[in-house]
């Protein structure tokens, strides 16, 4: 079984994330887009501290049988990868983007430029 | 439309904000039957990052064109449109889509409210009434009736049609919309925060055609996402004390 002081901590660090993720979306710092990921992983993870049969049930079906909670930091290792991917993702078109803004950028103002010329 | 009402227009300027995705087989159509209604009526079209001849099929009927370096997506593309308005200082503005489901023939009523001073924005329902069969997918309509009853119940005023981009705003909603607009699948955010403003809206039935071009942002996966994003949005939405997001600061 979880030691009791795990799922308590692991129960208060996740529901702490939602709560963080919400108030980010809240002051504008934070898309509701990026921000679904995190809720998931939020929330997945505060049901997983929480009900301690449930975690020691999955712990069962993978044969951990010594330490429960190893399969709360798998799952938490999975959603951050998930999430780190989602970002490259993200970063990429962010970055693909960039070189159309500057390049429409240059071709404006030359065409600025020899407008004033002329 | 009564001549009482076109030349309550006439003194104000006006401008029709036309998003378009790919749409050069119907943006030229969507163009002349604008002009049929009101031909004062300035059309500025968005090129949302179409890879077809939409923004020359529009230049060429001698709407403004705004062509975005790549697609923003519907509330960025439209918001490009309320800064247009704002900037140059229109009065009013009526909202199209590029695909023709919107019928510009019907802009009366909906501008009509927005003329009398009744309200800051008016949006076209296909469910206010019973009139006009709208057809859509099953998920869709049971998607929309229920966000319905969620911004219906959060404003304190019966909305039927949140999905609905057929609409008309003056000064004060263009203001607000050029200033902050949500993403993605905006008109269900946009109708709460109208709201949080203490702006007036106000719903007319219209009906709306088959859509003749494009496709429809919207598949039935995207709908749940959606859905989902939508009603946090809403919710946190509530949780704000200052509804309109500071400036940033540069």
């Amino acid at each position: 079984m979880t030691p009791l002081a795990v799922s308590i901590a692991g129960g208060i660090a996740s529901f702490a994330l939602v709560l963080v993720v919400l108030d980010l979306i809240r002051r504008h710092r934070l898309r509701e887009r990026y921000a679904l990921l995190w809720l998931a992983t939020g929330t997945v993870l505060t049901v997983l501290s929480a009900w301690r049969d449930g975690l020691n049930t999955i712990a069962g079906w993978f044969g951990v049988r010594s330490y429960p909670p190893a399969v709360l930091f798998a799952v938490a290792i999975l959603f951050i990868i998930a999430v780190l991917l989602h970002y490259s993702t993200v970063i990429s078109r962010l970055s693909d983007q960039n070189v159309l803004l500057a390049q429409k950028l240059a071709l404006l103002e030359q065409e600025l430029l020899d407008r004033r010329a002329s | 439309m009564h001549v009482e009402t076109l030349l309550q227009l006439s003194e104000l300027r006006r401008v029709a904000i036309v998003p378009a995705l790919n749409e050069e087989h119907t943006v030229q159509r969507v163009i002349d039957e604008l002009r049929a209604f009101d031909p004062g009526l300035d059309v500025v079209v968005i090129d949302d990052g179409s890879s077809d001849r939409t923004a020359a099929a529009a230049s060429a009927k001698g709407a403004h064109v705004l062509r975005l370096p790549f697609n923003l997506g519907i509330g960025g593309a439209v918001q490009t449109g309320f800064k247009f308005a704002f900037e140059r200082d229109y009065d009013i503005a009526v909202r199209v889509d590029g695909d023709g489901q919107h019928d510009p023939a019907q802009l009366a009523r909906i501008v009509a409210p927005v003329l009398r001073g009744d309200a800051d924005i008016v949006i076209g329902s296909r469910f206010a009434t019973s009139e006009g069969g709208y057809r859509s997918s099953r998920s869709r309509r049971v998607g929309i009736r229920i966000l319905a009853a969620v911004v219906s119940r959060i404003v304190g005023q019966r909305v039927t049609d949140t999905t609905s981009g057929f609409q008309a705003l003056n000064r004060k909603g263009i203001a607000l919309f050029a200033r902050d607009y949500p993403h993605d699948y905006p008109e269900v955010e946009a109708t709460v925060m109208v709201f949080r403003h203490r702006l007036r809206l106000q719903e007319v039935p219209v009906s709306m055609r088959e859509r003749s071009g494009g496709q429809s942002s919207i598949t039935a996966l995207r709908s749940i996402y959606y859905m989902v994003k939508v009603l946090l949005a809403i919710f946190v939405g509530l949780f704000r004390r200052h509804v309109i997001p500071q400036e940033e600061s540069a």
